[in-house]
């Protein structure tokens, strides 16, 4: 089992449709995947149709297997599961604090689900936080989108300087163009020459396309509603670029 | 076993398309959507020859289709795990299963048995979903038409078609509620049976047609003559049964189970032949000694490699990869002795021999004589007081082969009550067979071992003269004939115990019981 998480400190940047629509074509590839939606603002739950609520809160998640296997639900594609969000994930933070070795939790937690699910996707909510540092210890992958930005290209300088001083295991990082705006001559500019320049950036580039919005609508995958479309071309060639890095 | 199917449908042919059934039926508290194209697949039912799914209740069903391999095992309450795999060959363990939850569930059922395809459908599976007031599936019902594969993989027989109800992963409650609405809709009947049930009836079988135990129903009254022939010819059914697997070597039990029905067989003809016709033990008995013999080496080397894994990793001293070298001459002089077994097996010899015993057995018998309760009361009678007198001798100081001959004459006293256990009190019958295992596991155990020291020094000196063995196999083997010696000692310290368990006047009353009426 993998974990692979969508994740950058700032947000709008793209992280939720990377989530649902790289979960939904690893589950189509024949993967079973859990995505949790980590965000208390429940977009991925929202995009998949399932009530953003668990019973008991981020604090019964936390404790344990059980609690974690009752809140999961099943969504309308096969091998695709979602861990909902819930309203409490604002605060899991202070719940992970109060646990032993919180950094660790998250991992612990996850690591027995390996004989139910190939990949788990994690969606983080944009932040800095002491639950972002967990999903950071827990995940092998880390997919992040980028504004094509000079700010946003320091950014990911930064994470890339925070996991290497990680003691043990570290993820390995994928970072890629997110919501291009081809009329931008600056983000032509970075999404051309910034994966030339640094090996971890993706080839691939995610644009700003209305049909990518339109999830919201559809609340389903665009990779679902529109699978011929460019939008979807283009996370079905992120998808394929990231397990090409071994995933 | 399974008995109900709450989530399963029968669906009755009017010519409605049941998508509209379903819909009918759930709204307006749900709606329905179609769910995609209805796909052609190939489903394979999987079980070990003995059952051992369906008697726990589960099934295991392989469906194949274009972009699907998936195995699906339900148990009785309708629970479901499922494991995508591709190119796995059947007859095989459940070891050949990738590593997950499936795989995990199985093991501890099947055992040391193959799983091997039961029956065979092809089926046009076609989902619907049903929608929440999100819009979200919460549940698929499945609509399944299936006909029975015929000759050359064309399709025979058709079935009924069959609704299913199968809820997303924490939608249960609703999925219930879908399935108790349809309960009560026109032209859908609730499923009395599995689609595997149904399958097998249409094909002609019957689940549980093979065991090994000796299930003939015997009367106190009957000929002790037709009872004898009764259970003689359920062991030759048992014996003829396991030959083509012992041959294509599906799994050891094959041979295992053959073995067991020879030994009934010859204890048989040994404590009550005298009701057979005149003749028939000295001509017979002699034929399934050989049969014996001529099984005997392979299973002794079954009884290694089956327990190999759990000899080489208890290895204290030398590591699992020492022994290898020893795995690999079990598993050459295994090929070699089946070969042979085999050859007896496919011998005119042995074709001569089940044919002219069902003959024999088969033969009118006169309907005079004493009954079979009189012959099982005297005989077991006898074979108990012999185990008691032969037992009782046993001292600290005894050689081996008293203890050797005293396990022969506990599994004749075993042989015999399987043999008469419908004449008998369940509850009283029971209880005697477990104070006799009790005995003969500790016989068992001191005689494989006894039997296992002998053949580790005999391959160690096979390894040596045929091949360049490295020291360090053969010294991993030392260290596994110290941990056999080790068993042995322990089941001889424990003889004592289990003989005075066995020789309790608990023990004793529950046989006087079950051999009243024997003459004393």
């Amino acid at each position: 089992m993998k974990i692979l998480a969508t994740y950058n400190i700032k947000g709008g940047v793209g992280k939720t449709s990377t989530a649902v629509n790289i979960g939904h074509l690893a589950a189509r590839d024949g993967l079973r995947v859990l995505l949790w939606d980590l965000d208390p603002q429940g977009a991925a739950s929202f995009l998949l149709r399932v009530r953003p609520r668990v019973k008991g809160g981020g604090k019964a998640l936390i404790k344990g297997r059980r609690e974690l296997d009752a809140a999961i639900k099943g969504t309308d594609f096969d091998r695709l599961d979602l861990l909902p969000a819930d309203f409490t994930y604002r605060n899991l933070d202070l719940i992970l604090d109060s646990t032993k070795k919180p950094t660790e939790r998250l991992d612990r937690l996850l690591r027995p689900l390996a004989d139910e699910y190939d990949l788990i996707v994690l969606d983080c909510p944009p932040s800095i936080s002491l639950l972002s540092e967990s999903v950071l210890h827990a995940a092998d992958f880390l997919l992040v989108p980028l504004i094509p930005t000079t700010l946003s290209v320091r950014t990911l300088d930064q994470l890339s300087d925070f996991i290497a001083g990680f003691d043990g295991h570290k993820p390995q990082v994928l970072a890629f163009c997110s919501m291009i705006d081809r009329r931008k001559r600056l983000h032509r500019e970075i999404a051309e020459h910034l994966p030339e320049e640094r090996s971890d950036v993706a080839r691939t580039v995610i644009p700003a396309l209305s049909l990518i919005e339109r999830m919201s609508v559809e609340r389903a995958p665009v990779t679902a509603f529109a699978p011929r479309s460019a939008a979807a071309r283009q996370y079905a060639a992120l998808w394929a670029e990231v397990t090409e890095r071994g995933l | 076993m399974v008995e109900s199917f709450p989530h399963d449908f029968v669906l009755a042919s009017d010519g409605r398309p049941p998508v509209d059934v379903v819909r009918a039926t759930l709204a307006p508290r749900f709606t329905v959507a179609p769910g995609g194209r209805p796909r052609t697949l190939r489903l394979t039912w999987l079980d070990t020859f003995d059952w051992r799914l369906y008697e726990a209740g589960l099934t295991l069903q392989h469906s194949v289709g274009p972009r699907v391999s998936e195995y699906t095992l339900t148990a009785s309450d309708g629970a479901q795990i499922t494991s995508a795999a591709k190119g796995l060959r059947w007859p095989a363990l459940a070891d050949v299963l990738p590593p997950g939850p499936l795989r995990a569930r199985l093991q501890p059922v099947t055992g040391v048995r193959a799983l091997l395809p039961i029956a065979r459908v092809s089926a046009t599976v076609s989902r619907i979903r049903v929608l929440n007031a999100d819009d979200k599936t919460i549940a698929w019902v499945a609509v399944t038409g299936m006909s029975l594969a015929g000759p050359g993989g064309k399709n025979g027989t058709g079935l009924p078609a069959r609704l299913s109800v199968t809820a997303v992963r924490g939608y249960q409650a609703q999925a219930d509620r879908i399935a108790r609405c349809l309960t009560v809709a026109a032209g859908v009947t609730p499923a009395a049976a599995s689609p595997l049930d149904d399958v097998l009836a249409a094909a002609g079988r019957h689940p549980g047609d093979y065991s090994s135990k000796i299930d003939v129903k015997l009367t106190p009254e009957m000929p002790a003559r037709c009872a004898m022939e009764e259970v003689l010819l359920r062991l030759l059914d048992t014996l003829e049964a396991n030959v083509p697997g012992t041959i294509k070597e599906i799994d050891t039990e094959f041979l295992h189970d053959l073995r067991v029905a020879v030994r009934r067989t010859r204890s048989g003809i040994k404590l009550c032949g005298d009701v057979l016709p005149a003749g028939a033990p000295e001509e017979f008995g002699g034929e399934f000694k050989w049969l014996g013999d001529v099984t005997t080496p392979i299973r002794d080397l079954d009884v290694y490699l089956l327990s190999y894994d759990q000899m080489a990793a208890g290895l204290q001293a030398a590591t699992p990869a020492e022994l290898d070298p020893f795995h690999d001459h079990l598993a050459q002089s295994r090929q070699v002795e089946q070969r042979a077994l085999v050859r007896a097996l496919r011998s005119h010899r042995f074709l001569r021999l089940v044919k002219a015993w069902r003959k024999e057995l088969a033969a009118p018998a006169p309907r005079r004589g004493i009954t079979a309760a009189a012959l099982a009361a005297d005989r077991i009678r006898r074979a108990h007081r012999k185990v008691m007198k032969r037992g009782s001798a046993i001292t600290p100081d005894s050689p081996p082969e008293s203890l050797h001959d005293l396990r022969k004459r506990c599994k004749e006293l075993r042989y015999l009550l399987e043999f008469f256990a419908s004449l008998h009190d369940p509850a009283i019958h029971g209880q005697a067979v477990r104070d006799l295992k009790g005995l003969q596991d500790c016989l068992g155990e001191y005689q494989d071992c006894q039997v296992q020291q002998h053949e580790i020094r005999m391959f160690a000196a096979q390894m040596m003269t045929e091949r360049d063995v490295p020291a360090t196999a053969l010294l991993a083997m030392g260290e596994l004939a110290g941990k056999i010696a080790r068993r042995e000692r322990r089941a001889r310290r424990e003889f004592a115990d289990r003989f005075a368990d066995f020789a309790s006047p608990a023990s004793r009353h529950r046989f006087r019981a079950l051999t009243a009426g024997a003459g004393r």
